[in-house]
């Protein structure tokens, strides 16, 4: 199991070296929100720990956790789509 | 098929959802929809955890989902441009808290109970005490840049310090080190007495200390790579928390953020010619020898008025306008905009050249200039502007400085040698609007300021540009 999720990893992370030397500079602020938004994944995580019904530490903070996580899912994706909303190419 | 294989079917398709998301940011005209793919990809992850993630309980999920989407949605439409560099680091430090937090959670659920498992699961007490320790630095390192950035102040001993200086404590390469220490040994513990909780928070809080010590020297024009780099741990932290779950939806997405932010941590590090060691653990300053600023400006300098430079754009063809920080302080976007519209309006080309490194993130001066509804195709990298600044009337510098100090290119004993500049200097005019000689981060003083071809308007950002739209419509 450690190395197909190891394998995934290296992969994954030659895929995004990939396709973001391939972001324009004048994207640069955008990609770091949005590419914030992505690494909110982890709510994946936080929604099954605070659900799981494993007693009331890991309720919390997984609570704490979908908090934060949600945070950054909704507040990274809608701050970078009001700023890509602004890049137009005439005036 | 059961519904772990749609589940994970299901991540898949979100983590494919992302990769085009991204890539469509490789352009501004797919950008719209790249962002969009990447939030259907994150609506797709979380609506099948939801109905096959083996929830039980709803209440407190709802309520966490409801809670962050509102304080997100408030801050994503609340935040001002100017405002961004420190909601991005924000946004940085919650990713890592989210992690450390589910590492913490699946600590008690995998091995806080009487039943601890007999196979051990090492991947998930490795993983764990990975996420405790990176999600921890993220977060406060994140906390102390976004502090930063929002130009902070406290009171110590009767004085006021600012949190945006570098803040240098005595003996911070040993308190680093050994705090480092404390935190791999601490993680040691948490991988071999993973039912001892008290272990994981001692690691988070060791970790905590790391990130604050590590952030707290940097200043000033060095934030842009900082802000990548915790960037990128942010996404590392969900790579690690999806090596504690073994779920590969969070381990790719985590890599391709943790990719993003090294890459944007490599470009800024670039320009400015600089390590990420020498930029993290060394502090930047004038080197005893070189010139100061008497010997440099003495004579030389030349002020100039906006009727003056009013003068100057009669008949010029091409005008290139280079912002720095200063131009996000003085909220001068706007006013830059409207000269441009004036100048454009008599056959006058106006572009701008955008150093990777000016501002205090890396694209910051572009959402700037898109904001003010500055067309992305005029705003140039600085190889492509550097090409056409020789054939250029009048380049106007507006809060910046370093980024164009002609010292980079010629003076290798100088703290700036070799970092790639935008060279200015070869336009026929330079007129800089700075509102004093004072010196940019670096500390050293500008020759560019004493050429012969350079005027300086001693004035802010904003009152400058608008003292020269005022003139340019009168003459």
């Amino acid at each position: 199991m450690f190395v197909l999720l190891l394998t995934v990893f290296v992969l994954a992370v030659f895929v995004g070296f990939e396709i973001i030397t391939k972001v324009p500079p004048t994207l640069h602020t955008p990609l770091m929100s949005g590419s914030n938004a992505i690494s909110g994944i982890t709510v994946v995580g936080a929604l099954v720990a605070t659900g799981a019904g494993e007693g009331a530490l890991a309720t919390g903070l997984g609570l704490f956790a979908v908090v934060f996580a949600t945070i950054n899912v909704v507040g990274g994706f809608l701050v970078s789509h009001r700023m890509l909303g602004m890049f137009r190419r005439k005036g | 098929m059961d519904g772990e294989t749609i589940r994970d079917l299901a991540y898949l398709l979100a983590s494919v959802l992302f990769i085009f998301g991204l890539k469509g940011l490789a352009h501004p005209r797919t950008a719209v929809r790249g962002n969009l793919t990447g939030a259907l990809g994150m609506l797709i992850a979380v609506v099948v955890t939801l109905v096959a993630g083996g929830v039980l309980h709803w209440t407190w999920i709802i309520v966490g989902l409801i809670v962050g989407s509102v304080i997100g949605t408030v801050l994503a439409l609340r935040v001002p441009m100017t405002g961004m560099p420190q909601m991005v680091g924000l946004l940085n430090g919650f990713g890592g808290a989210a992690s450390f937090l589910v590492a913490g959670a699946e600590l008690v659920i995998k091995f806080g109970g009487d039943s601890v498992n007999p196979h051990g699961e090492l991947q998930a007490r490795i993983a764990i005490a990975a996420s405790g320790l990176i999600g921890a630095v993220t977060l406060f390192g994140s906390l102390i840049a976004a502090g930063k950035l929002q130009e902070l102040r406290f009171s110590w001993k009767g004085r006021k310090i600012w949190l945006s200086s570098s803040l240098l404590l005595p003996g911070r390469h040993v308190l680093n080190a050994l705090c480092l220490a404390i935190g791999l040994g601490l993680c040691v513990l948490v991988v071999r007495n993973p039912e001892t909780a008290a272990w994981y928070w001692l690691l988070v809080l060791a970790a905590a200390v790391l990130g604050v010590l590590i952030t707290i020297p940097i200043g000033g024009a060095d934030m842009p790579v900082v802000i990548a780099l915790l960037n990128s741990y942010s996404g590392l932290a969900a790579t690690a928390t999806g090596f504690v779950l073994s779920n590969n939806v969070l381990i790719i997405a985590g890599s391709l953020v943790g990719a993003s932010g090294l890459i944007l941590t490599s470009i800024m590090c670039k320009a400015m010619n600089r390590s990420l060691a020498n930029v993290m653990f060394a502090t930047l300053g004038p080197t005893a020898g070189g010139p100061t600023a008497d010997e440099v400006y003495a004579g030389r300098i030349k002020a100039t008025s906006a009727e003056e430079i009013a003068m100057l754009f009669d008949g010029v063809q091409r005008v290139v306008i280079v912002p720095g920080y200063g131009l996000a302080v003085s909220q001068a976007q706007h006013a830059v905009r409207e000269l441009a519209t004036l100048l454009e309006a008599r056959g006058v080309e106006v572009l701008y050249g955008i150093h990777p490194v000016a501002g205090r993130m890396p694209g910051h001066m572009n959402v700037l200039l898109a904001e003010a509804d500055i067309p992305y195709d005029k705003l140039k990298e600085m190889d492509e502007i550097n090409s056409v600044l020789p054939q250029t009337d009048v380049a106007i510098v507006v809060g910046a400085n370093d980024v164009v100090n002609p010292v980079a290119r010629t003076d290798p004993s100088s703290p700036i040698a070799g970092m790639p500049i935008i060279d200015v200097d070869k336009a026929r005019t330079v007129v800089v609007i700075k509102r004093s000689l004072s010196p940019g981060f670096a500390g050293i003083p500008n020759p560019l300021f004493a050429l012969d071809n350079t005027l300086m308007f001693f004035n802010d950002g904003k009152k400058a540009f608008d003292e020269l739209i005022a003139a340019v419509k009168e003459s």
